[in-house]
This record gives C-alpha cells, sequence and structure tokens, in this order.
C-alpha cells in the first residue's frame, strides 16, 4: 500500500465519518436502528466475550501463580496483578481484538453486501443519507454497549482465575479475593471503559468504511472484511500502546 | 420534465457518455435502448445523481440537478423512485416494510395511513398476499413487483427502471412491461427505462432513444424504429430473430401490396 493510496484512505474516511457523524433524518427511525444494532453487535457477543474472559482469567491467575513464586512476595499478589492485567489490557484491549473480528466482519461483509446488491443506492435515490442511516445506528450502539462487555469481561476473567484458585488452591481463593482488593484504584476501570469505548468507535466506522466502499462481487465483499480486521486489529494495538503512554506515563 | 444537455461521463480517461442531450416525454414511457456495454446505464446512474458527470446539465423542470443545494436535492429525490436491475430490497426488512420504508423516512402520517398506503400499493402490484415475506422468500418477478411498489410508495413525479426484464422469463417481463406501462399513465409519472430487451421496447416504449458506444444515435417512437435508416440501430434491432421475421414479413407485404396495385 503506497503512502498515497493510505492518505486518500484517511481523507476517504473522514469524509465519511462528515456524513455519518450528522443529525438522523428521523429520529424514530434511527432509534428502531440502534435498538436493533444494539441486540445484534453488543447483546449476540455476551456468549463470547464470556468464554474467552472465563477461560483466559483462569489462565492468567494460572500463570502469575506458577511463576511469581517468591517468599518475599504474599500470595495475594497473584489476585493483584492478575486484576491490573485483566482490568488494564485484557478486558479492554484484548476483547476489543477478538471483537474486531466478530463485530468488524459482520459490519463490513453486511455494508460491502448492501453496497454490491445495489441496496445502498436505493436508500440514496430515495433521499435517505445512506452513510448516516446505516453506520451511525452501528457506532452508537456498540461504543455505548462497549463498557457493558468490559465490565462482563472483568467479572468474567476475575471469576475464572476464582475457579481455577478454588480448584488447585494455591493461592487460596479467600488470598485471592484479598489481593483483588488490596489497592484497588478505581480510576483504572474509567481509564479500561474510555479506552474499550475509544477502540469500539474504531472497530465499527473502520469497518463500515471498508463496507461502505466495496465494490465488485462477493470475493470484495470478503477481502473488504479481512482488510477491516486486519486495519483494526492494528489500529487497536498502536492506539493502545499511545492511549496508555497518555495516560499512565 | 426531465433533459440532459451535453452529458459527458469519463471513467479514468475513457469517455463513457459523450455529450447526449435530450428531452424526455412527460406522463409517458421513454426508452434507453443500446447494446451491453454501451453506456446506457452509466447516463441512467447520471440522471439520478448516483454518478456525477464531467460535462453537461441535467435539468429537472428547468433547474440544473449538478448544481442545486442539498436541500432541493434531497426534495427532488422524494419525487423519484427507481427500479433497479437487481430490485434492491433490503433483505432484512420484509416486503411490506420495504414498502414503507420511505413513507416511515419521509411522510408524517401516522402508522395506520402508511401500512394502508403501502398495501394499496402492493395491491397496485398484485402483491398483498406476500406482504409479510421477506426478499429471499420469493421469486425474481415478485421481487421486481416489490420494488416497484417501494418505487411508487411516496407517489412519485419520475420513475426509472434499470433492466427490468433482466433474468426473468417472457411471461414475467411482459407482466413487468404492462406494470411499469399501467403506472406510468395511472399516476402520470414520466418513466424511463434501460433496457436491450427490443420485445419491451415494442409494448411499452413511447419514446425511443438509442445509445451506441456512449453516443446517442437515434431517438424517435417505437413506429419508426423498425424502419429507421440508421445501421447501428438496425443492427441492433435484427440482431433476434424475431425481429427479422417481422420486417421480412412487414416486406414481403409491402411487394405484395405494390404489385396489387
Amino acid at each position: 500500500m503506497s503512502i498515497r493510496s493510505t492518505l486518500e484512505s484517511i481523507g476517504e474516511y473522514a469524509l465519511l465519518l462528515r456524513r455519518v457523524l450528522m443529525p438522523p433524518d428521523r429520529a424514530r427511525e434511527f432509534a428502531k436502528e440502534f435498538s436493533k444494532e444494539t441486540y445484534k453487535l453488543g447483546v449476540n457477543s455476551i456468549w463470547i466475550v464470556t468464554i474467552i474472559s472465563l477461560f483466559i482469567g483462569a489462565v492468567i491467575v494460572m500463570q502469575i501463580a506458577y511463576n511469581i513464586n517468591s517468599p518475599l512476595l504474599p500470595r495475594s499478589t497473584v489476585g493483584s496483578v492478575s486484576r491490573e492485567i485483566i482490568i488494564l489490557e485484557f478486558s479492554s484491549t484484548v476483547i476489543c481484538l477478538i471483537l474486531a473480528g466478530k463485530v468488524g466482519s459482520n459490519i463490513a461483509s453486511e455494508i460491502g453486501t448492501m453496497r454490491i446488491t445495489q441496496q445502498i443506492d436505493a436508500l440514496d435515490i430515495m433521499g435517505v443519507n445512506s452513510a448516516n442511516f446505516l453506520i451511525l445506528p452501528k457506532i452508537a450502539a456498540f461504543v455505548l454497549f462497549m463498557p457493558v462487555l468490559v465490565i462482563f469481561s472483568t467479572f468474567m476473567g476475575l471469576y475464572g482465575g476464582y475457579v481455577f484458585c478454588a480448584i488447585s488452591g494455591d493461592p487460596s481463593p479467600d488470598t485471592y479475593i484479598y489481593g483483588i482488593q488490596f489497592f484497588f484504584r478505581e480510576s483504572l476501570v474509567w481509564y479500561s471503559l474510555l479506552k474499550s469505548m475509544l477502540f469500539g468507535f474504531i472497530i465499527s466506522s473502520v469497518a463500515a468504511y471498508y463496507g461502505y466502499n466495496a465494490r465488485g462481487g462477493a470475493l470484495d465483499v470478503g477481502k473488504a472484511s479481512t482488510d477491516s480486521v486486519v486495519a483494526n486489529s492494528i489500529l487497536i494495538l498502536m492506539i493502545d500502546l499511545a492511549f496508555t503512554q497518555l495516560m499512565m506515563g | 420534465m426531465i433533459e440532459v444537455q451535453n452529458l459527458i461521463k469519463q471513467f479514468e480517461g475513457k469517455v463513457v457518455i459523450n455529450n447526449i442531450s435530450t428531452k424526455f416525454k412527460e406522463g409517458a414511457v421513454n426508452m434507453i435502448i443500446g447494446k451491453s456495454g454501451s453506456g446506457k446505464s452509466v447516463f441512467l446512474k447520471c440522471l439520478v445523481g448516483l454518478l456525477r458527470p464531467e460535462g453537461g446539465k441535467v435539468l429537472y423542470d428547468g433547474k440544473d440537478f449538478l448544481k442545486m443545494k442539498q436541500k432541493d436535492v434531497k426534495k427532488l429525490r422524494r419525487n423519484m423512485g427507481m427500479l433497479f436491475q437487481n430490485a434492491a430490497l433490503f433483505d432484512s426488512k420484509t416486503v411490506l416494510e420495504n414498502v414503507m420504508f420511505p413513507l416511515d423516512m419521509f411522510s408524517r402520517k401516522n402508522y395506520r395511513e402508511r401500512k394502508k398506503r403501502a398495501e394499496f400499493c402492493l395491491e397496485r402490484v398484485d402483491l398483498l398476499d406476500a406482504a409479510n415475506l421477506y426478499p429471499s422468500e420469493i421469486s425474481g418477478g415478485m421481487m421486481k413487483r416489490a420494488a416497484i411498489a417501494r418505487a411508487i410508495a411516496l407517489n412519485p413525479k419520475y420513475l426509472f427502471c434499470d433492466e427490468p426484464n433482466s433474468g426473468l422469463d417472457p411471461k414475467t417481463s411482459q407482466l413487468i412491461d404492462e406494470l411499469i406501462q399501467g403506472i406510468t399513465k395511472d399516476f402520470e409519472i414520466t418513466t424511463i427505462v434501460v433496457s436491450h430487451d427490443m420485445n419491451s421496447v415494442m409494448n411499452i416504449g413511447d419514446h425511443i432513444i438509442f445509445i451506441n458506444e456512449g453516443v446517442k444515435e437515434w431517438e424517435g417512437t417505437k413506429d419508426h424504429v423498425i424502419n429507421s435508416d440508421n445501421k447501428e440501430l438496425n443492427e441492433f434491432v435484427f440482431a433476434s430473430d424475431l425481429f427479422k421475421k417481422i420486417k421480412e414479413a412487414e416486406e414481403t407485404g409491402q411487394e405484395t401490396r405494390n404489385s396489387e396495385r
């Protein structure tokens, strides 16, 4: 990809966002689409977030329990370190990387299919702002549901660790819970939620951009979907690095 | 009234529409015909604003569509209905919801009135029975009829049809043609149809424009299309065996009449 085409894509993305971020033509229709998208993109993602968080949470606690095994450190450290990892990186960043695959590809392929089957042209002909009508409810629904998914993921991740402690007994569940509560800073949760909402915006808008600009046939929709996942993954990692430096540095 | 003046459209330097000017007949079925790749669909897309031409004017009641303010474009679009080649119905909505969609977006009527209007449109295209089905559950012909119902929901002044008969059997094609013609007359709509189907042209075409390689080659009525001396048009029209036979029959009849005299 040349610098010129990258700059062109950024310009096109900005122009698309300008059309998306406008007041909806009809509030009633927006509300209808918003509730549909909340269910489709948000509620339908709970199961995958639950399964992944539960297992990864258990694995994080397992790894830390095996690797931080020093008589100089209390066993409650396992709980504290796991909590920090889960809140700061796992629930907000790793879950977003997974959702970039699930939700991002869903958005890109849905809008891409609408593009190649002329459904978007049909909206434009009617005088509907197709970008606003199709994309804004998706962005709004996903960004606003993101904190719910992150909180859910955090709880399930910590619960996965608890289950491991209950089975292995090292550290004991009580020590683990004490570690989770020890020197807990509420600001980290806000940081995690804010970061996840930013990622939610990136995932939904970038995927929508790829779908909206799909041209050709089924193969091109598949390519748009794959490209959106790749672009989203790279963007999430880059923004995570910058955001962490900005907030923590 | 729709008028086009010196329309030019290029793709990466290649001229696809070359200086086309024409006036469409009001309240009639205007047909744009030509071979595949001749530029007729591009021409239609320029008319409805899906493509922006590099030169020329598209005038709706004397106002240049390409220079209109966004607000006026939106207003004009509410007077346009379009039937796409593949119907372009919204997959996630039922047939009734598809027809109600433009009403939901732009009509100030209450739900009951909007539904009544949508059902009226579906009844007009004889599709009320399929109101609660999804596009994936109906045939291609039914999809086209549903798309026509959606296109007329807001009672438009202009109806644009891009290859309305593509992928349909001859009987269904005829049905769609009759529907387009009927709606044009009943609602006094100016209809513009892009087609390469000569049966359609002879069935419903009131005003015909023949485009060849981006250039308007011929313009006239269906009564003159068979007897035209335009070489390109003749090649296009008589590519079909049926029309060759009609022409031969006409010539034989003419000779007989001449010898009788």
